[in-house]
């Protein structure tokens, strides 16, 4: 499926979002669907492209700059793209308690990057999450990649360095 | 026999998967036949995870191992599925059951006993009676007043009675009605709901068939956290069960009764635990807090009548029809009935989830059930209520547990995180942190949140960092009103408590701040001073590794920090083997 106008005059430069065809066949029609809509866009493609949300709109009738509002107004949607693996770092009350900030040092002193930030090599991505709700494992992250989640919990400085040199080695053996 | 390793979020995180994994290698291994691995929710000793269960096949507890990693398998494969004689050395202590039996458990009577996603073992201890004895012997009011004599209160936070929601929603005529289970557990620091619906999601499910029957739905909504994946994942196996036994969809167990559910992942925004903006959301927009009137009982959800509840509260509804209203009344105090689950965490030596009977002194909850303090430090405070609530200080550790004499203290029960803190946790840095919180997580439509929370915690990160001035308590002080008083919605009237519970208590950290530059409980850094005391040796260990270089001192002599230089990193501190570190 390309864009309806198929020369581009809807913004989204004739862009081909085949893999959006079921879901907008699914949802598009339905009211109260676009949440749903942009997290499956952001499953699919690892975040909302401006591309993407004018394919949205083209076919869902929705305005763009609405489709945007939301977009910016939920911590899940991402704008920009992310490395292979995003590290979601938990700032809840408890894992703050037991020194998250620390945690996050060591996460920027091993990656060079902050919060929201991607390295050069596109391996990590940094978000700071507001709660894990692993509460009793204090402090915790999260790191998301193709082969799904995984939690590390009671992390020291240490710890959190080795976990992530621990994926940069399994990456340099995928490579 | 049966091997039941615990696969809460919490577990899986501490490596439960392996252990299970483990397991099943080995049994496979050893072709033993009558031995099955299995896996269920989350039993509430977190700090003791992978909590692995034995039981023989008359289904009795023979043996609960705690921390069970891989490497500890093949002792309990050989020693007692094979030798049967269980391991000693890896069971629970006597002193951690204690955290147990101690415990008063409704809400979470299943979970850790039942694996949740097979729904049979849900059946098997009387799961879905209440549901056919709600469909098939009682009236929409008939329930309802179960509910009421049950005096059961809403547990999302607000406390607010059930049975009158439920009623002012049945009485809203309309064609469409609709049930909504509020799982977007916003408070940082809480983990209540979704332990129970990982652990036991039918008991949700259940909770909301009958509450679509009292007020005449035939339509349920989850609203749960994008954050909470397992969560999400057991309820959909959950509801595909349901469906194929015909405890969902139309003609309920042949009553002519019609009720299906479906689940709406929501995207990250705290707000949305507000009732109107979690309509909002459910409708695809912005989730941003309305006026009330119109309630969501008048006009929710498409404009239709709409109740909406959370997940705990659901979870006690089965119970409460099974067993009576009066049953459930029976726990608890006058005003506040039945038992309340609350996440335990922070400095807290066992950590977890526990549910008390309302009413239990907070000193029974934190020091009978969560042992003290971790490292044995001095207890200083409690949060509860998360961004919402407020710290309750040592001095008031003798106040029960229940809505009332909670919000005496200028906290509220809120959704249950329990957040535990010692000497080392500074109040003022606390206030900062929920401030934070509270003014990212701000919908913006009115100016006193949206405006008011930042300068709030503009003064804030000003006094943490040593800059504050005199006045600033008291400019504080009336911010927090005006704030209060000009917010639509609970999330603004409630987001200066943080900041007037801990001026409250801890007057004298802030004025320590503002006036002698000085954070008691050595957290901020800004105020701290690093010196080297006489223990030193001059291992030059902390020259070496300091990163501006402002330490400096000849071998085995004792070494001196430059202060102008120092830029109060601690990385001498982290180093240094010897203890000759002085943070004040």
């Amino acid at each position: 499926m390309t864009c309806k106008s198929g020369n581009g005059d809807c913004g989204c430069n004739g862009a081909d979002f085949i893999e959006l065809a079921p879901v907008l066949e699914k949802y598009a029609k339905t009211p109260g669907s676009l949440i749903t809509i942009l997290q499956k866009t952001q499953d699919i493609y690892g975040y909302l492209s401006m591309d993407a949300i004018n394919f949205i709109s083209e076919n869902t009738g929705i305005k763009p700059a609405k489709i945007y509002g939301v977009a910016t107004f939920y911590t899940q949607f991402r704008l920009k793209p992310i490395g292979k693996n995003l590290i979601m770092l938990c700032k809840g009350t408890a894992c703050h308690v037991n020194g998250a900030n620390m945690i996050e040092e060591a996460v920027s002193e091993e990656l060079s990057i902050k919060d929201g930030e991607t390295t050069e090599d596109g391996l990590f991505t940094l978000n700071n999450v507001a709660c894990l709700g692993c509460c009793s494992l204090a402090p915790v992250m999260m790191v998301k990649n193709a082969e799904g989640d995984e939690t590390f919990g009671n992390l020291t400085k240490e710890s959190v360095k080795e976990a992530l040199r621990e994926i940069k080695r399994k990456e340099g053996a995928v490579k | 026999m049966k091997v039941l390793v615990g696969q809460g979020s919490c577990g899986i995180a501490t490596g439960a998967k392996k252990t299970a994994n483990e397991f099943e290698q080995q049994i496979r291994a050893l072709g033993l036949k009558n031995v099955t691995v299995d896996k269920t929710g989350c039993v509430g000793l977190c700090f003791l995870e992978p909590i692995v269960d034995v039981y023989n096949d008359a289904g009795l507890l023979e043996a609960r191992y705690v921390k069970i990693q891989p490497s500890k398998v093949s002792d309990i494969v050989n020693k007692h599925l094979i030798g049967g004689e269980p391991v000693r050395d890896f069971t629970i202590s006597e002193e951690d059951q204690g955290f147990i039996q101690k415990q008063e458990k409704i809400v979470l009577r299943n979970c850790g006993l039942i694996n949740p996603e097979h729904i049979e073992e849900y059946i098997a201890v009387g799961g879905y009676e209440a549901t056919r004895k709600v469909l098939t012997s009682m009236s929409q009011d008939e329930v309802i007043e179960q509910i009421k004599e049950s005096g059961l209160r809403g547990r999302g936070g607000a406390g607010f009675p059930t049975w009158f929601k439920w009623n002012a929603a049945k009485q809203n005529e309309a064609d469409i009605k609709y049930m909504v289970c509020n799982a977007d557990e916003g408070d940082p620091g809480a983990f209540m709901d979704r332990s129970v619906l990982e652990g036991d999601p039918h008991a949700v499910i259940e909770g909301m068939i009958i509450g679509g029957f009292a007020i005449g739905a035939a339509e349920g909504i989850i609203y749960v956290r994008a954050e909470y994946p397992l969560a999400i994942a057991r309820l959909e196996i959950a509801m595909a069960q349901a469906r194929e036994k015909n405890f969902l969809g139309t003609n309920i167990m042949g009553t002519g009764f019609h009720f299906d559910i479906r689940i709406k992942a929501g995207a990250g925004a705290f707000v949305c635990g507000e009732e109107t903006a979690l309509i909002a959301s459910l409708e695809g927009e912005r989730g941003m807090p309305r006026l009330k009137p119109p309630f969501p009982a008048q006009k929710g959800f498409w404009q239709k009548p709409t109740n909406i509840n959370n997940v705990e509260t659901f979870a006690n509804v089965p119970f409460i029809i099974t067993n009576g209203g009066a049953a459930f009344a029976a726990f608890g105090t006058e005003k506040s009935k039945g038992t309340k689950v609350f996440a335990l965490a922070g400095k807290i030596k066992k950590g977890g989830l526990v549910e008390v009977p309302m009413g239990l002194p907070l000193k029974e909850v934190i020091f009978g059930i969560g042992g003290g303090i971790k490292n044995d430090k001095a207890f200083k405070a409690v949060q509860m209520g998360g961004p919402s609530g407020g710290c309750i200080p040592a001095a008031l550790i003798d106040t029960p547990v229940d809505y009332e004499n909670i919000t005496k203290t200028g906290a509220i029960v809120g959704s249950g995180g329990m957040i535990v803190m010692d000497e080392t946790t500074c109040m003022v840095d606390m206030a900062r942190y929920f401030l934070d919180f509270t003014r990212k997580e701000s919908c913006g439509k009115c100016n006193y949140c949206r405006i008011g929370t930042k300068r709030m915690l503009e003064i804030l990160e000003r006094i943490t960092r040593g800059e504050g001035k005199d006045g600033d308590i008291e400019l504080l002080e009336e911010l927090a009103e005006k704030v209060k008083d000009g917010s639509m919605c609970g999330l603004g009237q409630t987001a200066p408590n943080p900041v007037l519970t801990t001026i409250r208590y801890f007057r004298n950290e802030y004025e320590d701040h503002i006036y002698r530059k000085k954070c008691t409980a050595h957290s901020c850094t800004a105020l701290l001073t690093f010196t080297i005391t006489n223990a030193c040796i001059g291992c030059t260990l902390c020259a070496k590794k300091c990163p501006v270089a402002a330490i400096s001192g000849k071998i085995k002599e004792k070494h001196v920090i430059d202060q102008e230089k120092c830029i109060k990193c601690g990385k001498c501190e982290e180093v240094c083997k010897f203890n000759a570190i002085l943070r004040d």
